[in-house]
């Protein structure tokens, strides 16, 4: 029989009786429904811990020293030439790094600890840059509260939760996290600060006679008034590890203040500041390892932390396994239906069978007619389930942001239906049921022609 | 699903099934061997008891011939119109239409067997109750795999021959049971078979309604050529009809009779030429 008659036949059979028929794709369906279900929330978390991942530029940044930094142990093992001939890390530098293909920018991490004062009252803290990129890119600032900054050297800043908590006198109780920070943000957001701060000046050469590489510099006090504009509940400087920075400037206006740095270290320093460190963020987190051995052959250090994602995504393959099998059980369950169904079916049909077989169909024909039931119930139960299981997905994602918004958290997507996903489950299901209709289908084909049509 | 193979005892031996009404259907050589069965048996396995529907017959039937077998119930016409239609297989001997074997084809060249060489008319007409007539008589095309378009204007063609052209998307169960049987015999005719089986066509019908469709039969049979063999317990409409009556009792042949004239074969197992008088 030819695959259009085989189709039209079993569609047909469907119809006939639909009410039984539907209850068993319904079946399906809560199967299918399940499996889309959980997976989908499998993925929608991995996706969403990825997310945050890598716009916490833990995975998409190498972090680029002088080897001239002698603190840093790693540097003694690695090849290049000694750190006294190394090239120093400058702007130049800066500029030749941004040229490597798959960066997207090289910006020099700047952070110094400093006084700052509200109402008069000192205090001392971090104070970190971050590049106006970050502005869309790191996940920190997507629940900011207030605004990001307005340019690229506004004279703003955007305070960590805990210091604001500090600066108004809060001391937030052991082991719980429940200060609300749209209060903070109430109090402090447009209000003024004041950050004094070392600026390091290079000092003209004629004031140090005999002195030919222009090493010397002056240290002058200033004092820089900013304002606040945002309050952010998570660390955007997560990634720094110990010195974590409290106080955020825009990238632009620290390099414009010309900082001391906290150390003196770079002493052969010329007229062209010379970084501690330069983030570089690569385009791709697959990217990172070239890019990476690339700032090496440079000369300078460089070091990244992309095998961290390596667990991670061995723990979310883990995770969905599990998710998948628990979907899973609902449609084997299903699965069941089918047989069931199918095998009342033949029942039913016993003497419509022997009429087939009567005029010609052969075992096949008759095979292949089950097989095409199964398979259509399969089909629209996968379709109806992929569907039920994204609505489920939806309510679950729209009850949790409820419930984060409840609890003053930013809203979160933890739900994720790929196509993958639909064409899978959707063969899955096809799969399934074509695999509950093996039995059925070999069954219909052995009945005895003479034996069927005797029966009433 | 078309072959044109032709190896007696084992290969299938069938017509396109390629789309002509069946006016114009191939009419099997005059006098040649249809039908021949030899030494057919037929046992089931009961219980303990072994029930012997068919016990031996031995038949020829020529191409053409218009057969009636004839009998009481249980008498085994059934049983042996199934052999011959290849819907079930001797216990022993054989079963040889048109050169095939029966007993030696697969359950696959069986089925193709049953598409394209014999056409089944039964009792209880034996429609499928949720496909319309046009559908029904369909339905063997489907499994013959001929092109849509062409099977739905042969099957148009095949139930106006029977008078039923106003009736194409009628279900069975809004049909009378002559209306039934007629669609019933466009279904068996529309492969153009060789051979048309007919187990009881009129045991549901009022007499009328009989004379209506063995009128048809008798209208393929002589127009056609086709080979008829009908199971009936009505020696009238038997005589009235078939060239020849074979009289089954027991699971036994125990007459041969044509042209009117009556042999008593059940002392003598080989039968009689069709028409030639003992």
């Amino acid at each position: 029989m030819k695959l259009y008659d085989v189709t039209d036949l079993a569609f047909r059979n469907l119809r006939e009786s639909v009410f039984r028929n539907s209850l068993t794709t319904i079946g399906i369906s809560v199967g299918v429904a399940s499996l889309v279900a959980m997976l989908s929330l499998g993925i929608g978390l991995q996706q969403l811990a990825s997310r945050r991942l890598e716009k916490s530029g833990l995975f998409d940044t190498v972090i680029a020293t002088s080897r001239r930094d002698l603190r840093n142990f790693r540097e003694q093992r690695e090849e290049g030439p000694p750190p006294a001939e190394s090239p120093s890390l400058d702007e130049p530098a800066r500029k030749r790094i941004e040229q490597i293909p798959g960066v997207v920018e090289a910006y020099p991490d700047i952070r110094f600890v400093t006084d700052v004062r509200i109402d008069g009252k000192p205090h001392l803290t971090m104070v970190a840059s971050i590049p106006f990129s970050a502005k869309n890119n790191n996940d920190a600032f997507e629940g900011v509260q207030g605004s990001f900054f307005s340019s690229e050297a506004a004279p703003e800043v955007i305070l960590q939760k805990s210091f604001a908590e500090e600066l108004l006198g809060i001391t937030p109780k052991q082991g719980t996290d429940n200060t609300n920070i749209a209060e903070l943000a109430k109090s402090l957001l447009g209000r003024e600060l004041t950050m004094r701060y070392a600026e390091r000046t290079t000092a003209p050469s004629s004031s140090l006679a005999g002195q030919s590489d222009g090493a010397a510099y002056s240290v002058v006090s200033h004092q820089q008034v900013l304002k606040i504009v945002g309050l952010t509940d998570l660390d955007p400087d997560s990634m720094r590890g110990v010195a974590r920075a409290r106080v955020f400037l825009p990238l632009k206006l620290a390099q414009d203040l010309h900082v001391m740095p906290s150390s003196l270290r770079d002493t052969s320093a010329s007229d062209s500041a010379s970084y501690t460190s330069l983030s570089v963020r690569v385009a791709n987190p697959n990217q990172v390892p070239v890019v990476e051995d690339a700032i090496k052959k440079m000369g300078f250090g460089a070091f990244s932390l992309v095998d961290a994602t390596r667990s991670m995504r061995q723990f979310f393959a883990v995770l969905d396994g599990f998710l998948a099998i628990f979907g899973s059980l609902a449609l084997a369950v299903a699965s069941i239906g089918i047989v069931n169904t199918l095998v009342m079916a033949i029942l039913e049909r016993r003497r419509e069978i022997g009429i087939m077989k009567a005029v010609g169909a052969s075992d096949a024909d008759v095979r292949g007619l089950f097989f095409a039931e199964a398979g259509a119930m399969g089909l629209v139960g996968g379709a109806v389930g992929v569907t039920l299981g994204w609505a489920i997905g939806r309510l679950i994602n729209f009850g949790t942001n409820i419930y984060l918004e409840r609890q003053h958290f930013p809203p979160a997507q933890i739900w994720s239906v790929p196509l993958w996903l639909v064409l899978g489950a959707i063969a899955f299901s096809i799969a399934v049921s074509l695999l509950s209709g093996l039995y059925p289908a070999a069954r219909a084909a052995r009945l005895d022609p003479v034996q069927a049509l005797r029966y009433e | 699903m078309k072959t044109s193979g032709n190896t007696p005892s084992s290969g299938l031996v069938y017509p396109s099934s390629s789309g002509e009404p069946f006016d114009s259907m191939e009419i099997s050589e005059p006098n040649s061997l249809a039908v021949h069965t030899e030494n057919v048996c037929r046992h089931y396995q009961m219980g303990e008891a072994v029930v012997r529907a068919v016990d031996g017959i031995s038949i020829d039937i020529r191409a053409g011939e218009f057969v009636a077998l004839l009998g009481a119930s249980g008498s085994g016409k059934s049983s042996l119109l199934n052999l011959v239609a290849g819907l079930d297989r001797p216990t022993s001997g054989a079963v040889i239409v048109h050169e095939n074997n029966l007993a030696a084809l697969s359950r696959e060249q069986l089925a193709k067997y049953r598409l394209h060489t014999v056409g089944m008319v039964f009792q209880s007409f034996n429609l499928i109750p949720s496909m319309t007539l046009l559908e029904n008589v369909e339905l063997p095309m489907r499994f013959a795999e001929v092109d849509r378009h062409e099977r739905s204007s042969l099957a148009r063609e095949s139930l106006d021959r029977v008078g039923l052209s106003g009736r194409l998307a009628h279900r069975p169960t809004e049909l009378s049971g002559g209306e039934q049987q007629r669609a019933s015999l466009a279904r068996a005719l529309i492969n153009r078979p060789k051979l048309l089986l007919a187990d009881e066509p009129t045991g549901n019908l009022d007499s009328r309604t009989g004379t209506e469709i063995m009128e048809l039969i008798r209208t393929f049979n002589q127009s056609l050529g086709m080979t008829v063999l009908m199971v009936t317990h009505e020696q009238a409409l038997a005589e009235k009809y078939a060239g020849r009556m074979l009289h089954l009792a027991d699971g036994n042949l125990i007459a041969d009779v044509g042209n009117g004239d009556v042999a008593n074969i059940s002392s003598a197992p080989s039968p009689a030429p069709p028409g030639e008088t003992q």
